[in-house]
């Protein structure tokens, strides 16, 4: 592919200590991800996706390897990269406008400039004439649209997505990933979302990593190339989403598989 | 096709964009029913006080009907020496009771903050304030003598306990997510501690305050009926020594009415604070 990946990881591992035992999440993760692109991390739960985007997020350092975005090495928290959460994480004493210009706060924009931006990426969810609603007030899509506007609105370059649309039902899940594409075409964003739902995974992704159970490694990357998502009709039942979608069944499978044992050896043996 | 119907609908934000008209408020008539409900109790405990000691049902020296309780308090009132006792005795409360906020909230934010100092304090916290204040009254008096520094500072005292112990919660009880979502801003400690931790646990540091403020005017009696020479508490037990009983009824009634006054003032303030906690 092109010239310099966007973000590189490079023999990333990460183990933790826990009531003595040293358990390794994550263990050679190697991966690429190329500016602009959609990629999509697909695993078992508990298998460390979350642990891969808290590293990439700055937010734990690894215990081996490193990463790097734009060539340099991630050493904290940056506003390059935006994380949205699967709880949305809204402040819930602020609006929905107060909720976006906390990011433009923490970057130093002026308050004139702020309300401005806040409304214009209200506008751009879909969340325009909402901007006075509390998260309270909110349904959980609103408030996911929300927490997305708030990581768009201080625009990093890097979007990380943490499960975002997970405790949703699955008609608002279906609306949002449209939106969610329709919004990564419009602003290009490099994205990088992780899923435990291979529909979702095939459905979003311009290239879907798959992981292993515990320790967590790249077992496959799957390209999709489904071209122009949000034009076709019915994604989901044409033939090529089925491939891809049977692909990647069929390489978590094993995985689930694996992970089951391992929990059911471990209550045993507990 | 049904599913791109459904696409379709989703798919133009606009559609959804509409924000519901607010809710309708309560009628009228069930605003008035519940101020009925609410009257009702009293006014039959009203009627009881008047009515039982009249028949003799209760002894009428013991237990004066309300209505001459009511116009003892009212010679009380007209002579200014109601008044007299109700200041002294607010002027203790809210010095005590002010004290205590200006000394406890920051504390409060500092132990919270600094678990380790938390962790290490806490078990001392949870002891001093399961000593109940009045067992430690005469040792106040004892030290700081009978005047208005053992009286503001015994109420200071008790206020400290609810509002320092709700303000280490509140400050260590923030939802660890906000904190992961801004830190992920790059936020510093100081800015998070201002534009998260303390707006999230304000609602918490409020119901410390409301508790103290309750405790402020239960401490404050106590403390006037041990040698004082003015204040609600010391005209009841005066009242009672001198065996003018309407008039330690006069005053046992105006404290519970200052008593309620704070509390629903304390309770709208703290509405106010939190009104974004309505889950």
């Amino acid at each position: 592919m092109t010239a310099e990946p966007k973000i590189r990881f490079e023999n990333v591992g990460k183990t933790f200590t826990s009531r003595g035992r040293t358990v390794t999440a994550l263990q050679n993760i190697d991966l690429d991800v190329h500016a602009g692109e959609f990629l999509v991390i697909v695993g078992p739960s508990g298998c460390g996706k979350s642990t891969l985007l808290d590293l990439l997020g700055g937010l734990a350092t690894a215990s081996s390897g490193r990463i790097l975005v734009d060539g340099e090495p991630v050493t904290g928290p940056g506003l390059d990269r935006g994380i949205v959460f699967q709880q949305y994480a809204l402040l819930p004493w602020r609006t929905a406008q107060g909720n976006i210009e906390f990011g433009l706060e923490a970057k130093g924009v002026g308050r004139k400039q702020r309300a401005g931006q806040a409304r214009e990426y209200l506008d751009l969810v879909g969340l325009a004439g909402f901007h006075d609603r509390y998260p309270h007030e909110l349904s959980g899509g609103m408030k996911q649209r929300v927490a997305i506007a708030r990581s768009l609105a201080f625009d990093p370059d890097v979007l990380l997505m943490d499960e975002p649309f997970a405790a949703l039902d699955a008609q608002t899940r279906d609306g949002l990933q449209d939106e969610l594409l329709r919004i990564w075409e419009k602003t290009g964003k490099t994205i990088v979302f992780i899923t435990h739902g291979i529909e979702e995974a095939v459905y979003l992704g311009q290239r879907v990593a798959v992981m292993t159970s515990r320790p967590g490694r790249i077992k496959e990357v799957v390209e999709v190339p489904i071209d122009a998502r949000s034009a076709t009709e019915d994604l989901r039942s044409d033939p090529q989403f089925t491939h891809y979608r049977h692909q990647i069944w069929t390489l978590l499978r094993d995985e689930v598989d694996r992970a089951r044992t391992e929990e059911l050896e471990r209550s045993h043996v507990a | 096709m049904s599913l791109s119907v459904t696409e379709a609908l989703l798919l133009t934000p606009v559609a959804q964009a509409e924000p519901p008209a607010p809710a309708k408020g309560r009628s009228a008539g069930r605003i008035l029913g519940r101020i009925l409900t609410s009257v009702v109790a009293i006014t039959v405990f009203a009627a009881v006080w008047e009515v039982f000691p009249r028949l003799g049902l209760v002894d009428a020296v013991f237990l004066p009907p309300l209505s001459e309780v009511l116009t003892a308090w009212w010679d009380l009132l007209v002579s200014g020496e109601l008044w007299s006792h109700t200041e002294a005795s607010l002027i203790r409360s809210a010095a005590g009771f002010g004290l205590a906020v200006a000394v406890a909230v920051p504390l409060g934010l500092l132990i919270g903050w600094y678990p380790p100092v938390a962790n290490l304090l806490n078990p001392l916290l949870e002891l001093f304030r399961n000593t109940a204040a009045l067992a430690i009254l005469p040792v106040f008096v004892l030290i700081l003598g009978l005047g208005e520094t053992s009286k503001i500072s015994i109420i200071f005292y008790g206020c400290t306990w609810p509002i320092l112990l709700n303000t280490v919660s509140g400050v260590r009880t923030v939802d660890p997510l906000l904190i992961k979502s801004a830190r992920s801003l790059g936020l510093g400690p100081i800015r998070l501690f201002q534009k998260v931790v303390l707006p999230a646990a304000v609602p918490t540091i409020f119901t410390g305050i409301r508790l103290a403020g309750a405790a402020s005017i239960l401490i404050l009696i106590a403390a006037e009926m041990v040698g004082a020479k003015a204040g609600l508490g010391y005209l009841i037990n005066y009242a009672q020594y001198n065996f003018a009983v309407p008039d330690m009824y006069a005053g046992i009634l105006t404290i519970s009415v200052i008593g309620l006054i704070v509390n629903q003032l304390l309770i709208v303030t703290e509405r106010r604070f939190s009104t974004w906690r309505t889950n």
